[in-house]
């Protein structure tokens, strides 16, 4: 629910970020995302270029990464954009963090699906870990925020961090997976839901059953 | 009455067995789509029409004749060559409660990349840009790498499937705006500008993507074709009432014992739905407070109106609301109704674009006056001036999202009405006894 | 022509027509913020919502729906009452109530359309929202809590101005109007968003908190900072100037005015030349009318006598020069001050005969020798949008960035008789094709190697429509150049046949370029307005008027004959030039036939009837051959486009802006 705001220019950032340029890995798949767009069009492909910036500064600060004011003018440089209007798109889409975060990035659905199931628990958990919405911990290693509906509704409520989602969860499911992450870990992405395979009604489905065991084809079975 | 196993399109959306392609084609994808496209554009047009389907993102308009609008002739661009044709495919699933297209994508995307060729070629188009929301991650990496299987296996690109038609199917990305789910604003954000809707003439088809004729499509449009048009506009039609023909993706959340995500046939009744795939209400049928059937954007129902209404398009607005993307939102008696008509109320402050007047101003408006109402913070009269600000928002914007955000408000006003002065009411008590 | 009703009025519209400009062809009025005529329709404002039949049973944005046949509008309906209602409540519930203290108060769209369309008092029980003020730059002050979000300013940026750097950031109730990382907008037309704004949000910096618009005297006239001839409402109050706004002119500057036709007024006060002024022991001593004429008398030059005329003057005071010279026996007049000598023989080969409009139609253009964007913004405004609509634009010259593309063949003007084969063939392909001569591009052969390829190109030709096209043009910089060369402002060898006559005396009407030392042995008397680089070379001062404080002609550089009206009188002692060289006359005993300004006028308009007649002057369309050889490197003439006047050169706002805007000083912060 935090308003954003741009980090301010200043000679540090330019000192710091003046130079950015893809790393290899970058400089190819944005090749990839202008290809998909007709000749001429290349200014499609400014939300994936945008994406790969953030990513490569994630990479370069272990955070999820960030758009520093002179990666927001390489991005209008590589498209041929002015920078004002990549500015504009950098700043209405919520997936640009416009400030640095953390390493892990909280983002906890408290839209009314979440919140029905529980999300005001979740994010009282953030709380206790010394989280503030909009904020990065001290320590640099959560950025929380609270988002909008994520479209995990029937496996509710549910919190992305990075580029994992962790759904069905409650207090302990959402502290169990901070911890594994804070030690370093993976935590098994997905519902933390006890037995429950994804969005299917948990523990007694009410469909496709010859699904589960077998890549079952039900065309012998039409008429 | 209930759907067959075998009647269900999306046999994978569990995900128990593997999305990819070889997995798909033993579910039957892909089978000699070849013969799906010799039939040619104006059959499969029919067909579609015949099959009785209405789009799947909500508006519910008819999906064949959405595709007849392209025009047969492409228009000519300034140098006198005709202009591509576009399909877009709305993947940017973002209406709070809605959750099923990210199931066909992670789970059964096959059926969407063979849905964009067919309904590609039935319309003229060149090629399809699946526009999946930012948040959906790793949904997009399967995206992205079934949409790779398909162009290995020559089944799009050039010679698409050996049809003899040429089609490209790319993935683009969101960033996180649930604007962008509407047609317009989906075209601009595709064009890398902000997602802010467009006036309307001139429309898609006639003027969208580049400017070139361009129709949206939502994901389980799409992705229903090809089943639709293997199995018969007859096997189709035949379940769900009049006019509601089909079998439908619902997603049930909130407080039912199980959530989930079920293909079931159109007009099932509420009731039926809850019994037989979620468990029941949450502390029994008694409990039940009201359901929001469609998503956020739809009134909601209080729960003597739903438990026997048939889960359909006509169904819903009998009763008031909608069916929008079906997306089933369940609230028992312990839900604070209010906060959680106004948690909605945040979403579309937060989500209006700040194009328009009447959605930038409003929104803020309404969400801060529901917020008072929460707490009782307000005037009796407040009501109804809240009323009439939703009243001045809809059907004064550019895009439904004006709309959408009033008629929560307005179903709360109009089943809830004692509830808001009741805590007007209280508040004011606490006042008067503290201040004797 | 489709036929429709309009609050049951039927009446029939032009093809294309949007049902908003249809209401006004019926006379109905329809409040809007973001509808522009020049700009392209945003429909975000919603208030200009009418009734449409047949459509959805809501109201319609009229300023995008297309008039169609057999439409029923309704502008009077009861759901369009409503509809501005609500829609005013909206822009007004976070809008500021400080208009008390608000600069656009009397001339603001959202107050005048509370008042007829809004309620009587506010619903909005909430906190008002709040925006941090946002610099862009010495000329716009922004508000921007006033702000409406109507994207007019950001439409003008990246459509007109062709300078992308006005943005909306964020979204919802949060979105922001703002230049880049606030840096200050950076290009000659960037004041005119301030008339945009249909509220207090962007006002003039330089006016801030100086005028209400109810207090000045509004004056029609015509802009002189460039040879445009942009036509400006000149606002004062006393005796003073307070500010010039642009006129609607869709001819000459459609409704846009560059900054410095806007904001040189304030040099109007400054380094006044308020009394005459004489030169003794090389050194200036104030003086009274009386002495000055005396002193002048006593010169006696008999027909050793030359006039320069300066950049700023109207016809009436060349022609009143020319009339005293011609008494005394002496034709020598030149203009040009910087040496310039091309042929004037044909005016149709020095004037700009497609018309600033017809530019606008031009398929191919190849631009040799001007740095448009500073020599004519207004005339930068239409080849951008020739090039909008899929023109070609080479230029010959140093590189510039331009606002409309457009590719530099290099900086020779031997490039002229040497073209590339792309540019060869665009011409020969071209419908509607044009050259633009600029101030760089007429000397050394320049203006004849140009005329060569008007004829190689068939430049005049009849379109297939039948009407005629010329698209030679050329594109002068001083107001005054036209006018003086239709008055014979020109000597075939240019000003250096002034040099070599070896005047006694020489005339300066306000003539602030022209290199004096090559006029060492003649007495330089000085009639102008600014203590400039003339008046430092003068032996005698005599105080004139400047452009918004006398009546007077202009003759653009289309060709094109407007006039001025006096708005103040001049400051102190000084007069109306014309009163100036009538008097000079009697002081060497010579009669120039008028007594009045009228008789002036009256007289010029029997020497030269265009001038009598407001629009284009007729110099007919052949154009000389041409030929001959150009070389040489091109080199603009302007070094600083505020600064290019003795009036700019005074005005402090000018002075600001040319160090913050083009040396790059830093007065951001100082300006908080």
């Amino acid at each position: 629910m935090a308003d954003r705001y741009l980090e301010p220019d200043s000679p540090e950032l330019r000192a710091q970020w003046g130079n950015f340029a893809w790393t290899q890995k970058w400089a190819e798949k944005a090749k990839a995302a202008i290809a998909r767009y007709p000749e001429g069009r290349q200014r499609s492909a400014v939300m994936a270029l945008l994406d790969y910036a953030q990513r490569q500064v994630g990479e370069e600060t272990n955070t999820q990464g960030w758009l520093p004011i002179p990666v927001i003018e390489f991005v209008a440089r590589e498209l041929d954009m002015p920078v004002v209007r990549v500015l504009e798109v950098a700043t209405f889409y919520t997936m640009y963090n416009l400030v640095p975060v953390g390493r892990f990035h909280v983002q906890v659905c408290g839209t009314t699906p979440c919140m029905l199931r529980g999300s005001d628990d979740l994010i009282a958990a953030c709380e206790r870990r010394g989280m503030r919405h909009g904020h990065t911990t001290d320590d640099g290693l959560w950025t929380f925020t609270e988002v909008e509906c994520m479209g995990n509704c029937a496996s509710a409520p549910m919190v992305q961090i990075n580029d994992d989602n962790f759904e069905d969860l409650t207090q302990e499911r959402l502290d169990a997976v901070l911890d594994a992450l804070a030690r370093g870990d993976t935590p098994k992405a997905g519902t933390q839901e006890p037995g429950r395979h994804t969005v299917e009604p948990a523990g007694a489905l009410s469909t496709l059953t010859a699904m589960v065991n077998e890549n079952h084809d039900y065309r012998g079975e039409w008429q | 009455m209930s759907l067959a196993d075998k009647d269900r399109i999306f046999t994978n959306v569990y995900g128990y067995q593997s999305w990819n392609l070889a997995a798909a084609q033993a579910r039957g994808d892909w089978d000699n789509t070849k013969e799906l496209i010799a039939r040619g554009r104006d059959a499969i047009i029919q067909e579609m029409k015949d099959s009785g389907l209405r789009g799947r993102g909500g508006a519910g308009f008819p999906t064949g004749m959405k595709w007849s609008f392209m025009p047969k002739q492409p228009p000519l661009d300034a140098a006198g060559k005709p202009k591509p044709s576009f399909l877009v495919i709305n993947a940017d699933e973002s209406e709070p409660g809605s959750c099923k297209d990210r199931e066909i994508i992670r789970h059964d995307p096959h059926k969407l990349i063979e849905g964009a060729l067919v309904a590609g070629f039935a319309m003229g188009a060149r090629a399809a840009y699946i526009y999946i929301r930012g948040e959906y991650i790793r949904e997009a990496e399967v995206l992205f790498a079934a949409v790779q299987e398909a162009y290995d296996a020559g089944l799009l690109g050039k010679n698409a499937a050996g049809s003899g038609y040429d089609y490209d199917v790319f993935v683009h990305r969101g960033a996180g705006a649930y604007i962008c789910g509407e047609e317009t604003a989906m075209i601009e954000s595709l064009e890398g500008k902000k997602g802010q809707p467009r006036l309307k003439p001139p429309f898609p088809a006639g003027a969208g993507l580049y400017g070139c004729p361009t129709t949206v499509n939502n994901v389980e449009s799409i992705a229903v074709a090809p089943t639709i048009l293997r199995r018969g506009a007859a096997w189709f039609s035949s379940f769900g009432n009049e006019n509601n023909r089909g079998t439908k993706l619902f997603q049930i959340s909130g407080h039912v014992n199980k959530p989930c995500v079920v293909e079931e046939e159109m007009s099932i009744p509420f009731r039926e739905l809850i019994e037989r795939h979620c468990g029941g209400i949450r502390g029994g049928w008694d409990n039940l407070l009201a359901v929001i059937p469609g998503g956020s954007s739809v009134p909601l129902v209080p729960a003597a109106q739903i438990m026997d209404c048939p889960m359909d398009f006509d169904g819903l607005k009998a009763v008031g609301s909608g069916l929008g993307t079906a997306a089933v939102i369940v609230m028992d008696k312990s839900t604070d109704i209010v906060r959680a008509i106004s948690r909605l109320s945040y979403f579309y402050k937060h989500e209006s674009c700040g194009q328009c007047t009447p959605c930038r101003e409003g929104t803020g408006w309404m969400w801060r006056v529901m917020e008072r109402l929460r707490t009782g913070e307000a005037h009796v009269d407040e009501i109804d001036m809240l009323q009439q600000v939703t009243k001045q928002v809809e059907g004064h914007t550019i895009c439904a999202l004006g709309d959408a955000a009033a008629w929560p408000i307005q179903g709360l006003i109009r089943h809830f009405r004692p509830e808001l002065e009741r805590r007007i009411e209280e508040r004011l008590g606490s006042l008067q006894e503290a201040a004797e | 022509m489709p036929k429709l009703t309009i609050d049951g009025v039927e009446l029939e519209v032009p093809n294309g027509a949007t049902v908003l400009q249809a209401c006004e062809l019926a006379g109905k009025e329809i409040p809007r913020f973001c509808y522009h005529e020049r700009l392209s329709i945003a429909g975000n404002c919603r208030m200009c919502l009418v009734e449409v039949k047949p459509g959805p049973p809501k109201p319609q944005a009229s300023c995008a729906l297309p008039a169609t046949e057999g439409q029923e509008i309704r502008t009077d309906s009861e759901m369009v009452r409503k509809a501005r209602e609500g829609v005013m409540e909206f822009l007004l519930i976070n809008h500021p109530l400080d208009c008390p203290i608000c600069d656009q108060g009397g001339e603001c769209d959202l107050q005048d359309q509370a008042m007829a369309y809004g309620r009587g008092g506010s619903r909005y029980h909430e906190n008002k929202r709040a925006v941090t003020e946002k610099y862009m730059g010495p000329l716009i002050k922004t508000a921007m809590t006033r702000c409406i979000h109507c994207t007019r300013c950001v439409r003008f940026s990246e459509e007109i101005a062709g300078v992308d750097e006005i943005g909306a950031l964020y979204r919802g109730e949060n979105m922001q109007i703002t230049t880049y990382l606030e840096h200050a907008a950076k290009h000659e037309l960037s004041a005119n968003v301030i008339d945009l704004c249909p509220v207090g949000a962007l006002t003039s910096r330089p006016h801030a908190f100086e005028l209400r618009p109810w207090e000045l005297k509004k004056t029609l006239g015509i802009d002189v900072s460039d040879a445009t001839g942009a036509n400006i409402r000149i606002d004062s109050r006393g005796r003073e100037v307070m500010r010039v706004l642009p006129r609607n002119n869709d001819d000459v500057n459609e409704e846009w005015l560059s900054d410095k036709g806007r904001y040189q007024v304030d040099g109007l006060m400054r380094r006044r030349l308020d009394r005459p002024w004489i030169r003794r022991d090389g050194k200036l001593h104030p003086a009274n009318w009386e002495e000055a004429f005396t002193a002048i008398a006593s010169l006696n030059p008999g027909s050793s006598i030359a006039a320069i005329a300066g950049d700023l003057v109207d016809c009436e005071t060349m022609f009143a020069a020319k009339k005293l010279l011609g008494a005394l026996g002496s034709s020598l007049l030149e203009g040009r001050q910087t040496g310039m000598d091309y042929a004037t023989d044909s005016l149709a080969a020095v004037n700009f005969n497609s018309t600033f409009a017809g530019i606008e139609t031009a398929d191919v253009i190849l631009i040799s020798g001007s740095m448009v964007r500073w020599e004519a913004p207004l005339v930068n405004v239409r080849i951008r949008k020739a090039v909008k609509r899929g023109a070609k634009v080479f230029l010959i010259g140093p590189e510039w960035e331009t606002t409309f593309g457009g590719e530099f063949i290099g900086d020779d003007l031997s490039l002229l008789g040497n073209l590339p084969e792309a540019v060869v063939r665009a011409f020969g392909e071209a419908k509607r094709p044009a050259i633009i001569v600029g101030g760089a591009g007429l000397g050394r052969g320049g203006l004849e190697a140009a005329l060569a390829l008007a004829g190689n190109f068939n430049l005049v030709r009849e379109l297939e429509d039948g009407t005629r096209w010329n698209g030679f043009n050329v594109l002068h910089m001083g107001a005054s150049r036209m006018g003086g060369l239709m008055l014979g402002f020109a000597q075939k060898g240019g000003i250096a046949d002034l040099v070599s006559a070896k005047p006694k005396v020489v005339i300066s009407l306000g003539a602030d370029e022209v290199d004096y030392t090559r006029f060492a042995g003649s007495m330089i008397v000085y009639i102008g307005h600014h203590g400039d680089k003339g008046a430092h070379a003068a032996d005698i001062i005599l105080p004139g008027a400047a452009y918004v404080e006398k009546a007077g002609t202009y003759v653009n550089t289309e060709g094109r004959v407007q006039f001025s009206d006096k708005a103040v009188f001049a400051p102190g002692d000084a007069r109306e030039d014309w009163t100036i060289l009538r008097a000079l006359a009697d002081a060497f005993g010579a009669r120039v036939g008028f007594d009045s300004f009228e008789e002036l006028r009256a007289a010029m308009i029997a020497e030269v009837p265009a001038l009598g007649t407001e629009g284009l002057a007729d110099y007919g369309s052949d154009l000389p051959s041409g030929g001959g050889s150009a070389s040489g490197a091109i080199a603009y003439p302007i070094q600083d486009f505020y600064m290019t006047n003795p009036i700019a050169r005074a005005s402090a706002v000018m002075q600001r802006c040319s160090a913050e805007l083009l040396h790059g000083e830093d007065f951001a912060e100082a300006a908080e």
